[in-house]
């Protein structure tokens, strides 16, 4: 066995930014802001995770799946750890993997709303079709597939589409 | 320490969650159309993953043998406290989009103040059910509308679940010795400092959809100290069932 250099931090994120997430595979779950940090010790190892919604049921196969990335690499003790503040939110997407939802046929999440106030009603879209890029587009439901898309339709192309939800 | 006051006032806060969760999910496969079907799957998945973290919370700060599972499949129905608005059955679409705009304004309000409690455990919890609440309060409120402002039928049916599920929302605000030491101690909210809130959004949204505010002064209560309805028990029945007859069962 050749002995090689003991893996760094940067090299962990790079080994989980190949960990897609089961219902986006497009996009990693770093890409996502899922995984928060990262401990090295040796052979021993701390990722520390956040739920994107408290009842994802995703949760279980991401850890799962970071589990055996990390232990294909040689990491014999994976300990994984759930953090729930700060709050997940879709700001912590990056531009590339918003383009990457997009080129997926999912719309990226726009700014997160902070207003305390709930409005009621019908807003002006600004949600962009992935398809066409009109933004001549009605909200179809709230709730789409997973937790965290809604259910669009474009009204030039006439292609339904998903939304990834800000929050 | 089961007694503690942060352990009991977390069992409400997640038993609250659990027994709507579980009634909401009785809708999966029976929503009026598609979408509402999945509206509804969504919305219960969000309040049985709030439960689970706050149950978690509970049977890791009570230290006995218990984890959020045996709390939400082994414990009985006097056990449980959650408010009686929750436990009733799902009733037609207008009751379950009447109850889950009662509930949700009141959480939302709930979980904002609890983004401040002094355990970081349950304020974090809190800021994400906050996300969650906001989609909550917003779906039903709009279906309070259509429906309340609808066809005869619709108008009828909302009226009626408003009239029917009354009675049952001044529990939601009623505080005990629980409620005053979760507020004095700082890691709760007082539930009657949400009362004034909660009825100016109500009530707008409830003008908006034409229907009436009931005039009700008779208020039902005892879900927080385990006297419930007998809906509950059959409901625990059924949601229990796997658990007990295949105890520590896995797959």
């Amino acid at each position: 066995m050749v002995a090689r250099a003991p893996l760094t931090r940067h090299d962990v994120f790079e080994i989980l930014n190949g960990v897609m997430d089961p219902e986006v595979p497009v996009i990693s779950v770093v890409e996502l802001g899922i995984v928060r940090d990262v401990e090295l010790s040796g052979a021993d190892i701390v990722v520390t995770i956040t739920p994107t919604y408290s009842g994802c049921p995703a949760m279980r196969e991401i850890e799962t799946e970071i589990r055996g990335a990390l232990q294909a690499q040689g990491f014999t003790s994976v300990e994984i750890r759930t953090v729930y503040a700060p709050a997940w939110t879709t700001d912590w997407i990056s531009a590339e993997a918003r383009a990457k939802l997009e080129a997926y046929g999912i719309a990226p999440p726009g700014p997160a709303v902070r207003d305390e106030l709930v409005s009621i009603g019908r807003r002006p879209s600004t949600v962009r079709c992935p398809y066409c890029k009109s933004t001549h587009t009605d909200r179809q439901s709230e709730f789409g597939s997973t937790a965290c898309k809604s259910i669009w339709v474009c009204r030039d192309c006439r292609q339904p589409f998903e939304e990834f939800k800000a929050i | 320490m089961p007694d503690s006051p942060l352990v009991q006032y977390l069992l409400r806060l997640g038993d609250d969650r659990l027994v709507l969760g579980h009634r909401t999910s009785e809708w999966c496969g029976h929503g009026p159309i598609l979408e509402e079907d999945i509206a509804l799957a969504n919305i219960a998945l969000d309040l049985i993953g709030e439960a689970n973290l706050l149950l978690k919370l509970a049977a890791q700060l009570e230290g006995a043998d218990r984890t959020e599972d045996s709390l939400a499949y082994l414990r009985d129905a006097i056990d449980y406290r959650n408010a009686l608005m929750v436990e009733l059955p799902k009733g037609d679409f207008g009751f379950t989009i009447v109850r889950h705009f009662f509930f949700a304004v009141f959480s939302l309000l709930q979980m904002e103040a609890l983004q401040k409690s002094t355990n970081a455990d349950l304020a974090g919890i809190a800021a994400k059910a906050v996300k969650e609440s906001r989609y909550h309060v917003r779906h039903s409120a709009q279906w309070v509308v259509t429906l309340g402002d609808g066809t005869a039928e619709s108008h009828d049916r909302a009226q009626r679940a408003v009239d029917d599920l009354w009675r049952y929302t001044g529990e939601l605000f009623l505080a005990d010795d629980i409620d005053r030491e979760a507020a004095s101690q700082g890691f709760g909210v007082d539930p009657s400092t949400l009362a004034s809130a909660w009825s100016a959004q109500v009530n707008d949204i409830l003008m908006r959809a034409t229907l009436t505010t009931p005039n009700v002064s008779y208020m039902q209560r005892g879900g927080r100290d385990g006297k419930h309805t007998e809906h509950l028990g059959h409901m625990l029945s059924e949601m229990q069932i796997v658990a007990r007859s295949h105890p520590g069962a896995s797959w």
